[in-house]
């Protein structure tokens, strides 16, 4: 059985009534067991569970303390190129928006990367726009190569690709795939990508599957909050995701992202609006539900809500962040893809994490 | 205590008089660790290779480790055990030296090890002149097998890693403590020092404790309270414990009162 059947047998489900008919009394039963079912997952998704979120959070932080320590990995986004051939109405790199285009060439890379490594981080994730005839998989190949003399993590957040071209780049020293579904809501995925590859739903859904088959160390899935009317939809789908991934491919590290809608060039307005207090709760939620998932809070959200998540279940962190090609080594940011909330270089990040009582992890991998 | 001064536990050729080993992994900080070392008194300790930076000037968890120590150098990571022979030859050429703690887990809901993949490993390792120290199921045939394999020592977990459930393989890690020749070091689950304590009591070598340490409150105040219970334990089996009454020493109808009139 594939996602999409899985997905499928939910179909019948109505959401926002089982979400209602929620009481504090479920929320209770739920966060007394051990390991919890899918639908227990949603239940803590619910308007009651919002009112219990310091109950959800200390059992959240005992599970992280065991399974993960006073520890955040660190990581920084690295941008080969914007170049686009989608118009996902919802991000800045939509190639009908008139911004700068660039890729960067192996010696600009070289640059970055020395940039990067200065700071000390060892874990990189690389992205490109979706153009596979500009940055080609060969090109990310040669990237990655060459990033692994200075990295000892290597991550890929680019466009949907088969299983032979994920074990190509696996060769080629990546050793993680983050992909996002965007959103799980068949119908409005067609409506916010009106145009390009990434049109084709079943073959983003499949992507990370495919990546645990060519071998991926670390697959990191997610859906983009805001983008559903009903936000804990894309949010149960996606814990749904990881889940049906960690139990058919265990050998493969699961991890899941949170991204909240940031402003971007473009003016689609958020669907939904996802409060800091909801983001906390979906945090919570995954952690009791998905014991040893990675969990990863970027800096689209501010330096006080990610300093404050800390002890909530978050496992991995980005730190001297640009969304701008070459922007490690250039203050141009015409060539970003969204705003940053969380500005902090890689040491107030470090100082920031220790304050509050953690350990900033730089390396956490070692290519044999 | 006098009698146990002599009581060390030799594992690879190394003397070792603390039966607690202890580890680097989720501490709030690295820089705790020389004081854990010092207030549990462990002489082992072990630490990931992927986490180890021998170019880092800073934010190396070998900066911190205590030169006294005995490294246990660990193959998280390896999912088979062609990549935990990989690995292990790693940690050597890093400096890490010949001991390894082979982990093979390829299940990362439960981290549970893979036994089979482990056992080959520790067949190649133990060829190569490593000291293998392989973390397994608490089961009989596993250990029998890494016995054949020349392991140095046999690690089966009280419980899943970092659940600090405690000794609940009691009944399994007993038989190997009575079949097995080697010393059984329990590994993982421990969650308290009376469960550390208890495992000692029955005949393990050792215990190797990290979580229930790292993740306390105090974590030397832990590290001490650790060291403590094992030694208790320790002493505690060399004493062997009094018989414990089964309740029926004083039979109203004695199964044997015929022998007297014999």
């Amino acid at each position: 059985m594939g996602f999409s059947d899985l997905l499928s047998q939910y179909d019948t489900l109505d959401m926002a009534a089982y979400l209602a008919g929620v009481t504090p009394a479920d929320v209770e039963r739920v966060l007394a067991k051990h390991s919890i079912t899918p639908l227990d997952y949603l239940a803590l998704l619910s308007p009651a569970a919002e009112g219990m979120l310091e109950a959800m959070a200390q059992k959240a932080n005992g599970i992280s303390m065991r399974h993960f320590g006073k520890t955040i990995q660190l990581f920084t986004p690295l941008y080969l190129a914007n170049y686009c051939t989608n118009q996902c109405v919802y991000c800045g790199f939509n190639t009908a928006n008139k911004i700068t285009r660039s890729q960067l060439t192996a010696e600009e890379l070289r640059k970055e990367a020395e940039a990067i490594a200065a700071t000390g981080l060892k874990h990189i994730l690389i992205l490109t726009g979706d153009a596979p005839a500009k940055s080609t998989v060969e090109y990310i190949g040669d990237c990655s190569r060459i990033l692994s003399e200075y990295f000892s993590s290597i991550s890929i957040e680019v466009y949907a690709m088969t299983q032979d071209e994920y074990a190509y780049l696996i060769d080629k020293g990546v050793d993680g795939l983050t992909l996002y579904q965007e959103t799980y809501n068949r119908s409005l995925y067609k409506e916010l990508h009106p145009k390009g590859p990434k049109r084709d739903y079943d073959f983003r859904l499949d992507a990370p599957e495919r990546g645990c088959m060519a071998g991926m160390r670390t697959v990191n899935v997610g859906a983009l909050l805001g983008l559903e009317s009903v936000w804990q939809r894309d949010a149960f789908f996606t814990g749904l995701h990881a889940d049906y991934l960690q139990r058919k491919y265990p050998a493969t590290s699961i991890a899941i992202s949170p991204p909240r809608m940031r402003p971007h060039v473009g003016s689609y307005e958020p669907a939904s609006i996802v409060s800091d207090k909801n983001l906390v709760q979906l945090v919570l939620a995954q952690r009791i539900f998905l014991h040893n998932v990675g969990i990863t809070v970027s800096t689209r959200e501010s330096a006080q809500l990610r300093d404050n998540m800390m002890p909530l279940g978050v496992t991995k962190m980005s730190a001297g962040v640009t969304t701008a090609v070459g922007g490690h080594t250039s203050d141009d940011d015409s060539t970003a893809q969204f705003d940053i909330s969380d500005p902090r270089s890689v040491d107030e990040m470090c100082r920031a994490i220790e304050s509050k009582g953690f350990q900033p992890i730089f390396k956490d991998w070692e290519p044999f | 205590m006098e009698a146990n001064n002599n009581d060390a536990l030799v594992i690879g050729g190394v003397s070792l008089t603390s039966r607690l080993f202890t580890g680097t992994g989720k501490y709030g900080s690295d820089t705790i660790i020389p004081d854990v070392c010092a207030s549990s008194g462990s002489q082992v300790i072990t630490v990931a290779l992927r986490r180890v930076d021998t170019n880092a000037a800073t934010g190396n968890v070998m900066q911190h480790i205590p030169k006294h120590m005995q490294l246990l150098p660990n193959t998280s990571g390896a999912r088979n055990a062609d990549e935990a022979v990989r690995i292990a030859r790693l940690a050597r050429a890093a400096g890490c030296g010949d001991w390894i703690k082979i982990e093979v887990i390829s299940d990362n809901k439960y981290l549970l090890p893979d036994g089979y993949e482990t056992a080959k490993a520790t067949e190649i390792l133990a060829k190569e002149g490593f000291t293998v120290l392989p973390y397994v199921n608490a089961d009989l045939y596993i250990a029998r097998d890494l016995v054949n394999a020349g392991a140095a020592a046999v690690m089966p977990l009280g419980a899943p890693i970092g659940s600090n459930r405690g000794l609940k393989t009691k009944e399994m890690v007993r038989i190997l403590i009575d079949e097995i020749s080697l010393p059984i070091i329990v590994d993982a689950g421990i969650g308290a020092p009376s469960q550390a304590c208890e495992a000692m009591e029955m005949g393990a070598a050792a215990c190797l404790v990290n979580t229930a340490i790292a993740a306390s409150g105090d974590p030397v105040a832990m590290g001490r309270a650790f060291g403590e219970a094992v030694r208790a334990g320790r002493a505690a089996y060399l004493a062997q414990t009094a018989a414990v009454s089964t309740g029926t020493a004083d039979a109203s109808s004695p199964l044997t009162g015929f022998l007297g009139g014999m």
